[in-house]
C-alpha cells in the first residue's frame, strides 16, 4: 500500500472536460439559486413575523406564558358538566346565569322527545352545508359543459362562462354572506347563498377539467347517427363523468361544512354563533361540548365521504383523464 | 338485423339489458330525493318567509351604492323663506354650493321671537347654508348673545333663499316656500304645501311618485339618478353621482377639490402648505389619513391578511415537512410512531381552523399572530398528510439504487426519497398559499386580524358599501396576483420532474382539489 494507490480520476478528453465544466457551472447556478430563495424566503419570513407582532393586540412573548392559562380555564368544574351541556341536561351549579342553561334551547319533537339545543345546531350547519353543496353543484353542473373546450364550439361563450366561475370563486365569501345580511337580516339564508354561489365557482372549474379530459368516442358516436347537443352531453359525456363529478361533490360538501362553520361564527346561524359566544363569554363546559361535537361530526363527514369516494371511483380518485 | 340477433345481443349482455330496476331508475330516484331534500331545506330554514320580509329595494340601493354615492340636500320651510341644508359630513366639504342647486335670493323681512338663542342658530346657519357665497355678512342682525333676551319680537331684514331648484338628470324640483314643482322628464306635478300639515298634488300622481296616505310626505323617484321626499317641512332629495367621492383626499385635505394638474404642481413646487414638512409628505400623509377610505388602514390590514397565509403555510411546511417522514410508512418503519403521527395531523385538521382561530384570539389578542397560528396549525396537519401520502407513493427503485452502493440511512432519504418528492411538496404548499389568502380574509371577520375585521364591520354599517367594494377589489387583485405567482412557480417546479411519472402530478392535484 502506497500513496499511489489513491483513486485518481482518470484524464478527461478535451470534450469531457468541456461537458464536465459545464456540470459545474450548471450545478454551481442551482446552488445560488437555492441559497438564494432560501435566504429570500427567510428575510421573508422574518419580517413577516416582526410586523405580524408589532400589528397584534398582544405581543408573541408577553401573551405566551398565559396560552396554557387560557386552556386551563376551559377546565368545567366538574367533567360531567360537558356532557349536560351537550345534552342539555339540567346543571348542579345552576344559578341562573347563562352559564349553566343547559335546557334552555332544547327543541322539542314531542311533549317529552327533545333535540338538545347544540345537535339541532350542529344539523342546521350541516344543512346549509349539503343544501348549498346541492345548489351550487346543480348550476356549476350546467355551467361546466359550457366552459369546456371540446363540448362547446364557441370560444366566447367558453371564454365567458370560464372567467364567470373564476369572479365567482375568488369572490370573498364573507362579501356575499354581509351583502345578503343586510338584505335577509340575521339568519341560516345569507350563509347558504354565499356558500353555493362560491360552490359554483369552485366545482364549475373541477367540472370542466373534468369534462375537458373525458373519453369523446361516445360522443363521436352520437354525433354520427344525429344526436343533438343534449342529447350528446346527457348520454355521451355525462355518464363518464358522473363519478367524478360525485367525488368532487362529497369534497366539496367537506370543505363546506368547514365553511358554513366559520359563516356562522359571523352572525349567520349555526353552530359556529354558538362556538363564538360561548368562547367569549367564558363558558368553558359549553365550550369543550360544542368542540367536542364538532370535532365528532367532521371527522365523521371526513371518514363518509372518503369512504363513499373510494367506492365511487375507487383508487383512481382524481387521476381520470389524466392520460393514465 | 332481425329479432333473433337482437335476442341474441341481450342474451349476451345482460348487465347492459336487464338492469336492475333501481339501477335502471337511479338517476330520476336521485333527482327525487334532491328535490325532496330541497323542500325540506326551505320548510326547515323557512326560506318563504325569510325571502318575503326580504328588503329588495335596499338590495337595490345597496348595490348602487358600491360604484355611487348620494348628497343630499335639505330644504327646509320657513315662513317667506328657505334654508338649504347639507349634512354634517357631506362629501362636498364644509361649504357645499354645488352647481345642481340653484338659489334666488331676495331681501326679506322675518320676526325674531326669543332672542338669543334663534339669533345665534340665524347666525350660524345663515354663514353655513343659505347665504350666497360672497354676500355680505354685515348685512346680518348683530345680537351680541351675552345680552338679556328681549321678550318683544323683533323684525329683521335679510338676504335670504326665496325659491331653489334641485336638478337631477333630466329631473328637477323646484321649491319655492309653499309649493314645490317636481319634474321627471315632460311629465310634472305640483304640491301645494301647508306647511307642518299637509302636501297636496294638484294633479293625480304618475306612478314614479307615490304618497301612502292624502296630505302625507310624497316619495319621488328619478330611478338611478336619485329620489327625493316632498315632506309638510322640507323637501329632501338625494342626487346620486357615478364614481367614488374624495377617494384620493378628503375635504379636510388641502389638496381636496382641486384638479390634478394643480395637486401635481403643489407637490412639485409650489410653497410650503404646512411649514414643518413638504408637500409631498404632506400629500401621503392626507392620502393615507384619508377619513373616509382610511387608505393606510386597509393597506395594512390588507398586508397583515397576506402576512397571515404566508406565514402560516410557510411554517405548517416546515413542521409538517420532518413529521410526514415519521408518518410514512415506508420511511419509518414504526407502526406506532406512524399511527400516532397520522392521528396527530387528524386532529390539527379537524379541529376547525375556526376553532384554532377563536383559541388564539383569545391567547394573542385579535391581530395577525392569532390568524396565523389558526392556519399553521390546521396546514400542519393537511400537509403533514399529503406530504406523508405523497411519501408513501414514491418510487422504491431510486432508493434501493442508492442503498446499494453503501449510503447512510440519511444520505438514502436525501439522494434516494427527497428529489422525488420535493417538488410534490413544494407544488402542494403553494396551491395551500394559495387557497390560505383566501381563508384567511374570512377568519379575520373572528378577530384573527387583517382584512376580514374591517370588511366585516364596513358592511354592517350598511352605508359603506363603496369602502367594502374597494376591500373586494383589492382582495381580488391580491388574490390573482398570489395565483398567478403560485402557478407559475408550480409549472417551473413541474418542469423541472422528469415528463414521466405522473403520480406525482396527480397527488399535487389531489390536494388542489381539496381546496381550490
Amino acid at each position: 500500500m502506497s500513496a499511489t494507490d489513491v483513486y485518481r480520476a482518470p484524464a478527461l478528453s478535451p470534450e469531457g472536460a468541456i461537458v464536465e465544466r459545464h456540470w459545474r457551472d450548471l450545478a454551481a447556478r442551482r446552488r445560488l439559486y437555492t441559497i438564494g430563495g432560501l435566504a429570500f424566503l427567510f428575510l421573508a419570513l422574518s419580517g413577516s413575523l416582526w410586523f405580524a407582532n408589532e400589528t397584534n393586540a398582544g405581543k408573541f412573548f408577553d401573551r405566551l406564558p398565559y396560552i396554557a392559562d387560557f386552556f386551563a380555564e376551559l377546565k368545567p368544574r366538574d367533567w360531567l358538566d360537558p356532557v349536560r351541556a351537550l345534552f342539555d341536561l339540567p346543571s348542579p351549579y345552576d344559578d341562573g346565569s347563562l352559564k349553566f342553561d343547559y335546557p334552555e334551547g332544547r327543541v322539542y319533537l314531542t311533549q317529552s322527545i327533545y333535540i338538545p339545543e347544540y345537535f339541532h345546531r350542529m344539523i342546521e350547519t350541516l344543512n346549509i352545508a349539503l343544501f348549498s353543496t346541492l345548489v351550487g353543484s346543480t348550476f356549476g353542473f350546467l355551467l361546466c359543459f359550457l366552459a369546456a373546450g371540446n363540448i362547446t364550439a364557441s370560444r366566447w361563450l367558453r371564454f365567458a362562462t370560464r372567467r364567470f366561475l373564476e369572479i365567482v370563486r375568488a369572490f370573498p365569501e364573507i362579501v356575499i354572506a354581509g351583502f345578503f345580511l343586510a338584505i335577509f337580516s340575521l339568519g341560516p339564508i345569507p350563509a347558504i347563498l354565499a356558500v353555493s354561489i362560491h360552490t359554483v365557482g369552485a366545482l364549475g372549474k373541477m367540472f370542466f377539467e373534468v369534462v375537458e379530459n373525458a373519453d369523446m368516442k361516445p360522443e363521436e358516436g352520437l354525433r354520427a347517427v344525429g344526436a343533438n347537443w343534449v342529447e350528446r352531453v346527457w348520454f355521451g359525456i355525462v355518464p363518464q363523468v358522473l363519478p367524478n363529478f360525485m367525488s368532487y361533490f362529497l369534497l366539496r360538501f367537506e370543505i363546506n361544512v368547514r365553511a358554513s362553520t366559520i359563516l356562522g361564527a359571523v352572525g349567520a346561524g349555526g353552530i359556529g354563533e354558538s362556538l363564538r359566544l360561548s368562547i367569549g363569554r367564558g363558558h368553558e363546559a359549553k365550550t369543550i361540548a360544542i368542540v367536542f361535537l364538532l370535532f365528532c361530526t367532521i371527522v365523521a363527514v371526513d371518514q363518509f365521504s372518503a369512504w363513499l369516494r373510494h367506492r365511487l371511483v375507487g383508487r383512481q380518485a382524481f387521476a381520470y383523464g389524466r392520460g393514465e | 338485423m332481425n329479432a333473433d340477433a337482437i335476442n341474441d345481443i341481450a342474451a349476451r349482455h345482460p348487465d347492459a339489458f336487464r338492469r336492475p330496476l333501481w339501477k335502471r331508475y337511479a338517476t330520476p330516484i336521485g333527482i327525487l330525493l334532491c328535490i325532496l331534500y330541497t323542500f325540506y331545506c326551505s320548510w326547515f330554514f323557512s326560506v318563504a318567509a325569510v325571502l318575503e320580509k326580504a328588503n329588495w329595494n335596499l338590495a337595490g340601493a345597496y348595490l348602487a351604492d358600491w360604484v355611487s354615492y348620494e348628497i343630499r340636500p335639505d330644504i327646509e320651510f320657513k315662513d317667506n323663506y328657505l334654508t338649504i341644508d347639507y349634512s354634517r359630513f357631506s362629501k362636498l366639504g364644509s361649504n357645499p354650493n354645488p352647481d345642481w342647486v340653484g338659489k334666488q335670493m331676495a331681501v326679506i323681512e322675518r320676526r325674531v321671537e326669543a332672542a338669543p338663542a334663534p339669533a345665534i342658530a340665524t347666525n350660524k346657519s345663515s354663514q353655513d347654508s343659505f347665504m350666497a357665497p360672497g354676500a355680505p355678512t354685515a348685512e346680518k342682525p348683530a345680537a351680541p348673545s351675552d345680552q338679556p333676551a328681549p321678550a318683544v319680537p323683533e323684525t329683521v331684514r335679510e338676504n335670504a333663499v326665496v325659491a331653489a331648484t334641485v336638478t337631477l338628470g333630466n329631473g328637477q324640483i323646484a321649491v319655492t316656500p309653499n309649493l314645490v314643482t317636481v319634474t321627471r322628464g315632460a311629465e310634472s306635478v305640483i304640491f301645494d304645501i301647508a306647511k307642518d300639515s299637509s302636501v297636496t298634488p294638484r294633479t293625480p300622481l304618475p306612478d314614479w311618485i307615490e304618497q301612502r296616505r292624502p296630505g302625507s310626505t310624497a316619495y319621488v323617484s328619478f330611478g338611478f339618478l336619485g329620489r327625493a321626499e316632498v315632506q309638510n317641512d322640507e323637501v329632501v332629495a338625494w342626487r346620486r353621482f357615478f364614481g367614488w367621492a374624495n377617494f384620493v383626499f378628503d375635504t379636510n385635505s388641502p389638496f381636496w377639490g382641486k384638479p390634478f394638474g394643480e395637486v401635481a404642481s403643489l407637490i412639485v413646487s409650489g410653497p410650503r402648505i404646512d411649514p414643518s414638512r413638504s408637500n409631498a409628505a404632506l400629500a401621503w400623509d392626507n392620502v393615507l389619513n384619508n377619513a373616509e377610505w382610511q387608505h393606510g388602514d386597509v393597506w395594512l390590514k390588507l398586508l397583515q391578511t397576506i402576512v397571515m397565509a404566508f406565514v402560516g403555510t410557510v411554517l405548517a411546511s416546515i413542521v409538517a415537512f420532518p413529521l410526514a417522514f415519521l408518518a410514512a410508512r415506508n420511511v419509518t418503519p414504526s407502526r406506532i410512531a406512524n399511527q400516532v403521527t397520522k392521528r396527530f395531523f387528524d386532529f390539527l385538521r379537524s379541529v376547525d381552523m375556526l376553532i384554532w382561530a377563536l383559541f388564539f384570539t383569545r391567547g394573542f389578542g385579535p391581530g395577525p399572530l392569532a390568524g396565523m397560528s389558526a392556519i399553521f396549525f390546521t396546514d400542519t396537519g393537511t400537509l403533514g398528510k399529503l406530504y406523508s401520502e405523497a411519501l408513501e407513493n414514491i418510487d422504491d427503485k431510486q432508493r434501493e439504487g442508492i442503498r446499494s452502493v453503501g449510503a447512510t440511512p440519511a444520505m438514502v432519504q436525501r439522494y434516494g426519497v427527497l428529489p422525488q418528492v420535493l417538488p410534490v411538496f413544494l407544488s402542494q404548499s403553494l396551491y395551500f398559499w394559495e387557497s390560505n389568502t383566501r381563508s384567511a380574509t374570512i377568519i379575520g371577520a373572528v378577530g384573527a386580524g387583517g382584512i376580514g375585521l374591517k370588511l366585516w364591520e364596513a358592511m354592517r354599517t350598511n352605508t359603506n358599501w363603496a369602502n367594502v367594494f374597494y376591500m373586494v377589489l383589492l382582495i381580488l387583485l391580491v388574490v390573482f396576483i398570489f395565483d398567478n405567482i403560485s402557478s407559475y412557480l408550480r409549472r417551473k417546479l413541474m418542469g423541472t420532474v422528469a415528463n414521466g411519472n405522473d403520480e406525482r402530478r396527480v397527488s399535487a392535484r389531489s390536494a388542489a382539489a381539496q381546496i381550490a
